[in-house]
């Protein structure tokens, strides 16, 4: 009696259809369409797209730009980043682990409340200046609505990018390397200078690439720094064009982000060409090296570094916190005057800005939940699959995450303007299209997570329950959820955090009964408000270190590196 | 319970052969070693056996039932097999009892019949009071217990080990290999025990299998392996046994024949119906080489190293007449060999290895 090959293959099938739909569905489909919009327009081949862009010379403007503030952003985020992480992996400063977190939630404060927080330090409404007596004449432009503005907040934000990536790579260099090279007569700098820096080149070189793609993608920064002083980037440009001509643009705007792709694409590619050109692989991983004494400027360090966060960190918020508690413009901040009817009046009187705190609080559990539950498939093909097609699947994966947000955005516009084929449903201008962008989008925060939860997995835990007559669903619902999960739902629960604020996808999909909480900052921000727009991203901030808090709970049952906040 | 059919098997890896034609048989309620060196293709048997990877040639049966061919893949879940798994592979997330209930569960069987069934397996383990534990709270033997109870409770046809004494200190692996051969005797289970460690095949099997670059090298039992290997590989594999060019003088006779080796004459034992001939060779034990006198037959080298070993010195020793062909054999104390003097060694004893055709 035999049993044909196809017995095992049922459940088998229905994992691969389920992961190939999600991929189709939620990554190619968007990328497809959009660029069928910009060559195939109408279904038939013509350049004529393509053509109109490139004459355009706003549209040059535009691209000279987003490169300008794309480059500045990520040399200062590089310098920044790299130098905070060698302090922290290679030297001996104290509570590392209250400075990571501290250095880090910048990049967990979604950039338009970055933006807005910074704007409120340095204007000349700025309650904190006007304590001081230190305020620039009403009335005067705030210095940072400039490109330089742009680039200083840009490399804020993502220096705790480049200082994550390049803490990995610190962490995994062999102390043999050093102690080899400081035997051989070396000194710390020289080590630094010699085998250090050159072994960290993939790591700094990786960081630089995706700070370039993430600077070059980003909205909330140039949006609220940039529009004023009417200098525009191409997300912006795609911003206003949209909101001035309405889909009848969408082809220009579908042009205008297929080249923050290319932009963001160059950046990728010649990151891979970099780290090809030598052999920077590290065999042996075995303990880290000694940290470095530091000796007496041990303090000064110590000093300098708290500082930094004080002026990345403490003094922005304190200037959000200030200007919320404002009672109008130029009014002078005291004891007698500090007011909490802001918080009262967007919480309880603004209905667009309570229901844009419901729809986000809806909008980021669905798109957290859904990623978590599709995560550990994908991640279990990902990681434990055997088919030759799993490094195109992890790329699909990673596409819309890499692409910048505004790219996805136009792509689901397109997609979704006129009704779903077959079933007739009309997801334009509901909350419903803004939930499919922050899938796709964000999936990948939870994929990756689940992978390296895997990767830590001893394969052979699923092989017993396989041999004790476990079929697929059942050795996924019951050895591999329970011990994958953990690191899931930190992916999840990083999503929901990112996703509670976003503005990029949503200041392009967003319509009247379907606003976001970025949205909301951003429209009291252009109409004036910026006391409201303090208010509400003073409580987004307050929730947001209340998540970390929460997901530091979990850190014991996750793979390291899974909770970025954690050192 | 049921034995094993394993015909013809290969494997290749997008073209590396992994397995070339390997065939063995199992009878029911045999305890089998697979020995081989790391790499040699053992863990890929066990997991063709297992159903983790298809087969690329041949066909495998368990009991009557074919589970492995070109065109039958029957999956791991409904092969009814056991593993112990090298690392146990214990669910970190389940207590004991749950670990081992498990495959009871899925086949959906009554709680009060699984509780019974797991009961009787801890106890088979002599692990009853630890039911409620979690493994990481457990010492490396108990983990090894466990994993040996939840690979008995579903009554599977065959158990395989995959080494499963490798994580374990010496100590441990001494009173684990008691309760192995212990258990093996009390169920009857037919067992396929991988290892890479001849000791432990020698003291557990019944029969082992020599594997090597994934070729069955010998398939026989432990005496036999020892004393009558059947070719070259199996011969200095097994005891660091000494393989030696000679020539065959006489034809079989009573299971003895005379060779000349290293201008020795010599009497070996050999299979049955050995002619004179060129070329062959000889094995024999470090047991079976003595220091002796000038005037005996025998012949003089050089000894190159002693290395002592407490109570004894393990010699290694070139002979004039092939300097390049190793010796080695052990001295009790008083140790007079040092290294560059002159001995003359002779052998005691050998068994000439089959020529390749017969083997």
């Amino acid at each position: 009696m035999s049993v044909p090959r196809q017995e095992r293959q049922g459940q088998d099938m229905a994992l691969t259809v389920g992961i190939v739909a999600i991929i189709a569905v939620f990554s190619l489909l968007p990328m497809v369409r959009l660029l069928q919009e910009v060559v195939l327009p109408g279904g038939r081949f013509s350049l004529n797209v393509i053509h109109a862009g490139i004459v355009g010379s706003t549209t040059w403007r535009a691209t000279w730009n987003t490169l300008c503030v794309g480059l500045g952003g990520t040399a200062f985020s590089l310098i920044l980043g790299v130098a905070v992480a060698l302090l922290v992996s290679l030297t001996d400063v104290r509570r590392r682990q209250a400075f990571v977190l501290c250095f880090v939630t910048p990049l967990m404060i979604a950039p338009q409340v970055t933006a807005l927080a910074w704007l409120q330090l340095f204007g000349p409404s700025s309650p904190l200046l006007d304590l001081l007596g230190l305020a620039p004449p009403l009335g005067a432009p705030n210095p940072l609505y400039s490109p330089e503005g742009i680039v200083l907040l840009l490399g804020i934000q993502y220096a705790p990018l480049v200082f994550l990536i390049v803490r990995a790579g610190l962490r995994k260099l062999p102390r043999e390397l050093v102690e080899a090279a400081r035997s051989a007569g070396a000194g710390w700098f020289t080590v630094l200078r010699t085998v250090i820096l050159p072994l960290m080149t993939p790591s700094i070189v990786g960081a630089a690439a995706l700070t370039f793609v993430s600077c070059v993608g980003n909205f909330g920064i140039p949006a609220f720094l940039g529009i004023p002083a009417n200098y525009l980037v191409l997300p912006t440009l795609i911003y206003q064009r949209l909101a001035g001509g309405g889909p009848a643009v969408l082809s220009e705007a579908a042009f205008l982000s297929v080249l923050i792709g290319v932009v963001a694409m160059v950046g990728i590619v010649l990151q891979d060409r970099i780290s090809r050109r030598r052999d920077f692989r590290i065999t042996a991983t075995s303990l880290p090296a000694a940290p470095y004494s530091l000796g007496r400027w041990r303090h000064p360090v110590e000093l300098g570094m708290w500082l930094l966060i004080v002026i990345i960190l403490v003094l922005p918020l304190v200037g959000l916190v200030l200007t919320s508690l404002v009672r109008g413009y130029g009014v002078t901040l005291s004891a007698d005057t500090a007011t909490l009817e802001n918080y009262r009046f967007i919480l309880f009187e603004h209905a667009a800005a309570r229901r844009a705190f419901v729809n986000s609080l809806y909008l980021s559990f669905g798109a957290a939940a859904f990623a978590v539950f599709a995560a550990i498939p994908l991640g279990y093909a990902i990681a434990w699959g055997k088919n030759r097609w799993i490094k195109v699947l992890n790329l699909a994966v990673e596409l819309p995450y890499a692409l910048p947000g505004v790219v996805l955005a136009i792509a689901s516009l397109l997609l979704f303007l006129k009704p779903v084929p077959i079933t007739g449903i009309h997801i334009y201008n509901t909350v419903w299209i803004i939930l499919y962008a922050y899938l796709a989008r964000f999936l990948v925060l939870a994929v990756r997570p689940a992978v390296s939860g895997y990767l830590q997995l001893d394969r052979a835990l699923e092989e017993a329950a396989q041999v004790a007559g476990a079929g697929l669903f059942t050795r996924l619902r019951t050895i591999v959820f329970p011990l994958v999960a953990p690191a899931a739902i930190a992916g999840g629960l990083l999503i929901f955090m990112t996703a509670l604020s976003e503005l990029t996808v949503s200041a392009l999909l967003w319509s009247s009964e379907a606003e976001t909480i970025g949205v909301i900052i951003f429209a009291f921000e252009q109409g004036g408000d910026s006391k409201y727009a303090a208010a509400v991203s003073a409580i987004m901030v307050a929730s947001t270190f209340l998540l970390m808090l929460l997901a530091n709970l979990l850190a014991g049952k996750l793979p390291s590196g899974v909770l970025p906040w954690r050192d | 319970m049921a034995g094993l059919s394993i015909k013809d098997v290969t494997k290749r890896f997008d073209g590396a052969s992994a397995l070339d034609g390997v065939s063995i048989d199992v009878a029911d309620g045999e305890f089998l070693a697979v020995l081989g060196p790391s790499g040699c293709g053992k863990t890929t048997l066990l997991r063709l056996i297992a159903g983790f990877e298809t087969l690329t040639g041949g066909c495998i049966r368990i009991g009557e039932r074919e589970v492995s061919s070109r065109h039958v893949n029957v999956p791991p879940e409904k092969r009814r097999v056991g593993i112990v798994f090298q690392n146990y592979a214990l669910w970190p997330h389940m207590t004991v009892a749950e670990n081992i209930g498990y495959a009871l569960k899925v086949a959906r069987i009554s709680r009060a019949e699984r509780e019974e069934r797991v009961r009787r397996a801890l106890a088979l383990v002599d692990m009853e009071r630890y039911g409620g534990r979690r493994p990481a709270s457990l010492s490396g033997g108990q983990r090894q217990r466990v994993a040996l109870a939840r690979c008995l409770v579903a009554e599977p046809r065959l158990v395989l080990f995959d080494e499963p004494l490798a994580n374990l200190d010496v100590h441990l692996r001494a009173s684990m290999e008691d309760e192995f051969a212990d258990f093996h005797k009390r169920t009857g289970t037919t067992v396929l025990y991988i290892t890479h460690d001849q000791a432990e095949a020698m003291a557990l099997a019944d029969r082992i299998a020599v594997i090597d670059h994934g070729r069955l090298m010998q398939l026989a039992t432990p005496q036999t392996i020892y004393h009558e290997p059947a070719n070259e590989m199996v011969a200095s594999f097994i005891s660091q046994g000494m393989v030696l060019p000679a020539t065959v003088e006489s034809p079989e006779a009573d299971g003895h024949c005379r060779v000349r080796v290293l201008d020795q004459d010599l009497v070996v034992r050999c299979r049955k119906g050995e002619r004179p001939r060129d070329k062959a060779r000889i094995c024999c034990r470090a047991s079976q080489l003595t220091a002796v006198t000038a005037k005996k037959p025998g012949f003089d080298g050089t000894v190159k190293r002693a290395v002592y070993r407490g109570g004894a010195a393990r010699i290694e020793f070139e002979p004039d007449g092939a300097p390049h062909l190793g010796l080695h054999f052990e001295r009790p104390d008083p140790v007079t060999f040092a290294a560059g003097s002159r001995a003359r060694l002779a052998l005691t004893s050998g068994w000439l290895i089959p020529a390749v055709e017969a083997a």
